[in-house]
């Protein structure tokens, strides 16, 4: 059954409004996407919607008690609660240095959790 | 079943606001055991800290009202009260604004009214002599009353410096301590029963400002004696943006003082209040058409305001215990009086109601008026032979030139560090507060205190540093630390624990 | 150990203050110092954890304190001084700073060039004029984010966010993710006022609802927040009366705007533009007060930290220029000290580079009269470079005693000249 779902595209701050017209996950039109990258984006969010996650987790003996951290790859969008989850239970040891593996392979999707900043022991 | 009593005490005196505190400070000279109960978890938290700051010349007041007889004795007081306690005054004057011809009889009135008031130093001016004294002042300007008794302080400063003083001759106070009811003995009050325990009393006084009605029922005095609460809203303007020097009063209606504009002792403008009758007596709180009726009322006095609104940099709203209680003198058509007496129905009580406006300026004159009729009652009334006038005030590095400034980080490196940039408030002043005579336990007691909080940014910066340093000196999770009480904690829980 | 005198002092260390202290360095200024009032550099990244920052600097999407992380540790290993923990309490147009800290006391700094880069403050609910009590759980959302990023404690657990910038949409998401629920957003305007890609990321992702042409009527509760009612406004952005509608919750969050915080500008007398709220600044970003330059949001507010590191590391070069100018005056500057019963003498100092073919006029007066044959002697320190006899000096007679070019030679040589009377024998 043929619909149409309006999207925002957010490759650039321009925030196109696209139609897409599809089957199920199979896409017949789109229309009023702005470049290239406009059609790939949409074309991805409407299959494998993905977003890049940051958040925080606990840090024992650190100058604060969190150190911010991010995904390095964007996370399918559906599992993004799961990685909270998962991220709520993590505690480790100052000092932290950036780019420090937080959680290797999180939700065995291929994609790290890394350290944001340093975070200095005190 | 009677509940036990903690504790005896001479006197109990019932609520912590100016009035309260000055009768606390009053009886600290004498040999009694006092104590001083307050509902909030600091003193001066409803009608003291919310009004307009003023120290009234005198002459609003009704002639032959207990109002007019305590405004005018109270405002001669305050020089050394302020010499003594330490606090900010300034006998700036005030002027009461008369923009046509019709208002400028009514000065003239007001004038003869002071006269008869017994307040000093007042003349008329022209409308010339007035814009050449306050440049600002609409150009409709006829002439004005010049008051020149007339003064500003800091309410708040003013009863914590009256507390801090009363606690050092001994006086306890009890925080986070209602009033529920009286201990009675046939017709004599022989006790307090409170939220944190029942206390035994030979005399009960009752300073409990918006609930003066409630307090005084409790004993079955003047069951027909009803509070309702006067709301009156307020704006703060940036002292950075304007200054108005002078205390301005529009010339007064039967609505009562109206809207004035004002320099305070912090060097802030402020505008208000409008007085509009509320039903609950808790809530404080600012209107848009409260906002719009006060700031329309500031330009007819000054004009130059109407490109100024985003100069404001606070609100605020305080309530007023309107009161009904007639004047004692039957001569005296005025239902809204003071009521400063020892009833006869009951024993050992002092009933005061009904203190709104003059009410501050009248407070020390009410707490002499306390001891009086305590004397009179009987009250031995010793004086204590090491009582001390003198409460020494703490420093605030915000005042000090930078010579001293730096003696004192020098000294105690807690005063190095800013907290509030807007207002200069340091680590140190802040944690003098926490362990002051009347300790600071939370964010509104602290902003009161050390006016941190109270500038441009209203906390933006400082409100999670003052949490952290009120948790560290108290000794307790920040998720305890609140705006003003138990019911106003700041933080919910830890970042990364769910309830779920 | 903090110095007496730098080239470039930088207050405030966010994007636009490192940016500015790196770039002073390399561009010939020798002492620089980041004078940063929190307990780390970093300045308001540090809270912005989300992504988004260096797409165009470092073609990397980054985020905020990842992004300062690189700066800092650029800072750190040129050799920048740095005062933490430490507020400047005052400046004025000679660039002498007074600041304050617990750790290292109270300072007089002075500067030969100064960068303010202090960025902004958030609007406040007294601003915008929000009727209502006062309880217990209104913030701005700045300060949310402090809390719930930096210290580890949620504000709040039912939200109204009221404005959809940036700041306000980006704690939405965080919130969320933290176990929050966001009820509304309101926005005042008929359209949003931050970035589109947000309103999908943070908003329409976690079905968090945005009503435009809406504001806050007033806030109800006491003690804490109980409840918003929110209000549709029309196109004089006046409330409808009879849209209002109670949303239970326990917190509001206001991000209404930005102001530039300048209040140490106008200390110093630099001009501020009522329009931007900063400081005017030509293309050096110099304002009008010479050797005090501005970048970062302190100027106007950003939308994209890359433009503000920009803006820093041009202002920082500029700093670093005007100060290594002050340097070379100082160098040929030298300083003339009355000596030996001399009491001033005019001028207070020479410029090296005005030695050129005519005489220099020193004038001053004697302490105490001498009704004897006297020298008036110039020294340098070892040498003397010329003298005058005198037959008496007396205070009420001006004495003065010739420079020639002759002299220069020597002169240029010197650290300072010192004038003295002395009996001849």
């Amino acid at each position: 059954m043929e619909e149409i779902t309006k999207l925002i595209c957010i490759s650039c701050p321009k925030g196109c409004s696209v139609n897409v017209t599809h089957e199920g996950e199979t896409i017949t039109d789109i229309s009023g996407t702005g470049c290239k990258r406009g059609e790939d984006y949409v074309k991805k969010e409407l299959t494998d919607p993905r977003r890049m996650v940051a958040s925080t987790v606990r840090v024992i003996s650190g100058l604060h008690p969190l150190v911010p951290v991010y995904t390095q790859a964007p996370l399918p969008k559906p599992r993004i609660h799961d990685l909270l989850r998962e991220l709520r239970k993590i505690e480790i040891q100052a000092p932290v240095k950036t780019g420090q593996i937080i959680l290797e392979n999180a939700l065995g999707l291929g994609i790290n959790v890394v350290a944001s900043r340093d975070m200095p022991k005190v | 079943m009677e509940d036990a009593v903690q504790e005896k005490y001479d006197a109990i005196i019932i609520g912590g606001g100016v009035v309260g505190c000055m009768v606390a400070r009053w009886l600290s000279r004498y040999e009694m055991k006092v104590l001083l109960i307050e509902k909030c978890s600091d003193i001066g938290t409803a009608t003291s800290s919310a009004n307009t700051a003023i120290v009234h010349a005198g002459y609003d007041p009704l002639p032959g009202t207990l109002k007019a007889r305590m405004n005018v004795e109270g405002n001669k007081m305050w020089d050394q009260l302020a010499g003594e306690l330490n606090f900010a005054f300034e006998r700036r004057g005030d002027y009461v604004v008369a923009t046509t011809d019709e208002e400028f009889e009514t000065v003239k009135t007001l004038m003869k009214q002071g006269e008869d008031n017994g307040v000093p130093g007042m003349i008329l001016l022209s409308g010339e002599e007035v814009k050449s004294r306050e440049p600002e002042i609409t150009p409709n300007v006829t002439g004005a009353l010049w008051a020149s008794t007339g003064g500003i302080c800091d309410p708040f400063a003013v009863t914590v410096a009256a507390a801090e003083n009363a606690v050092m001759n001994g006086v306890k106070v009890m925080l986070d301590t209602a009033f529920e009811d009286f201990v009675m003995e046939g017709k004599r009050i022989v006790g307090v029963k409170t939220n944190k325990g029942t206390f035994g009393c030979r005399w009960a006084i009752n300073s409990a400002g918006l609930y003066s009605d409630e307090v005084m029922h409790k004993a079955g005095v003047r069951p027909e004696f009803v509070i309702k609460p006067r709301v009156g809203e307020y704006f703060v303007l940036d002292r950075a943006e304007i200054t108005i020097n002078n205390v301005l009063f529009p010339t007064p209606t039967s609505k009562g003082k109206g809207i004035l504009v004002t320099t305070t002792v912090h060097g802030n403008t402020i505008i208000g209040p409008n007085s509009v009758l509320k039903d609950d007596k808790e809530l404080k709180a600012v209107t848009r058409e409260g906002l719009n009726e006060i700031w329309d009322g500031a330009l007819k006095l000054v004009p130059c305001l109407a490109d100024k609104r985003r100069c404001v940099i606070a609100v605020f709203a305080g309530n007023r215990p309107l009161g009904n209680a007639p004047c004692k003198n039957p001569a005296v058509k005025y239902n809204s009086d003071f009521i400063i007496e020892i009833p006869e129905e009951v024993q050992g009580f002092v009933n005061l109601g009904g203190i709104e406006s003059p009410g501050l300026t009248s407070a020390p004159a009410i707490a002499e008026e306390v001891v009086k009729l305590l004397k009179e009652a009987g009250e031995p009334m010793q004086e204590k032979a090491d009582w001390n006038p003198i409460r020494i005030p703490r420093i605030h590095f915000r005042d000090l030139e930078r010579r001293d400034q730096e003696k004192l980080v020098e000294k105690d490196p807690r005063y190095g560090r800013v907290i509030c940039r807007c207002e200069n408030v340091t680590e140190g002043d802040i944690i003098a507060e926490i362990h002051a005579p009347i300790p600071a336990t939370n964010y509104d007691a602290i902003k009161r205190r050390t006016w941190c909080g109270t500038g441009r940014c209203q906390g933006g910066f400082d409100m999670p540093r003052v949490v952290a340093i009120l948790a560290k000196e108290m000794g307790v999770s920040p998720l305890e630390i609140s705006k003003k009480g138990d019911e106003s904690k700041f933080l919910q829980r830890p970042t990364k624990v769910t309830e779920g | 150990m903090t110095k007496d005198l730098y080239d470039v002092v930088v207050i405030g260390s966010g994007p636009g203050g490192l940016a500015a202290a790196i770039a002073a360095k390399k561009n010939g200024a020798d002492d620089v110092l980041i004078i940063e009032r929190d307990v780390e550099l970093g300045g308001i990244l540090l809270q912005c954890i989300h992504n988004g920052f260096g797409v165009e600097i470092f073609k990397e999407d980054l985020p905020g304190p990842g992004y300062a992380q690189r700066f800092i540790n650029e800072a750190l290993s040129l050799g920048i001084d740095t005062l933490l923990d430490t507020m400047v309490l005052d400046i004025n147009a000679n660039r002498r700073l007074y600041v304050t800290s617990k750790r290292h006391g109270f300072k007089e700094i002075h500067s030969r060039a100064i960068v303010l880069a202090m960025g902004c403050r958030e609007r406040t609910r007294a601003q915008i004029n929000l009727p209502g009590s006062r309880p217990a759980g209104v913030y701005t959302a700045g300060t949310a984010q402090r809390w719930t990023n930096v210290e580890g404690y949620m504000p709040g657990s039912h939200f109204v966010i009221l404005g959809s910038g940036d700041i306000g949409m980006i704690m939405a998401r965080r919130l969320t993710f933290e176990g929050a629920k966001v009820e509304r957003v309101l926005e005042l305007m008929p359209y949003l006022t931050g970035l589109t890609r947000n309103y999908v990321q943070c908003l329409l992702d976690y079905d968090i609802p945005l009503q435009l042409h809406h504001t806050v009527n007033r806030i109800i509760g006491n003690h804490r927040v109980e409840a918003i009612e929110s209000v549709q406004v029309d196109d004089r952005l006046q409330p409808i009366a009879g849209t209002e509608e109670i949303i239970p919750c326990d917190t509001l969050l206001l991000s209404v705007g930005l102001i530039p915080e300048n209040e140490l500008s106008k200390m110093a007398g630099v001009k501020i533009d009522p329009i931007t709220n900063g400081p005017f600044v030509n293309d050096e970003f110099q304002t009008n007060v010479p050797g005090i330059f501005a970048a970062g949001n302190v100027v106007h507010v950003y939308d994209l930290v890359d433009w503000v590191t920009e803006a820093g590391l041009s202002a920082g070069a500029s700093a670093a220029r005007y100060a290594v100018a002050e340097r070379q005056k100082e160098i040929r500057s030298i300083p003339m000290i009355a000596g030996e019963n001399v009491r001033y003498i005019v001028p207070h100092r020479l410029d090296k580079s005005h030695m050129q073919e005519e005489d220099i006029r020193l004038q001053m007066r004697v302490r105490n009269p001498i009704e004897e044959p006297v020298w008036v002697e110039v020294h340098d320190g070892s040498n003397l470079i010329t003298r005058k006899a005198e037959q008496y000096v007396r205070p009420g007679e001006m004495v003065t005693v010739e420079l020639k070019p002759k002299h220069f030679a020597e002169v240029e040589k010197a650290q300072s000249l010192t004038v003295n009377i002395v009996k001849r024998k």
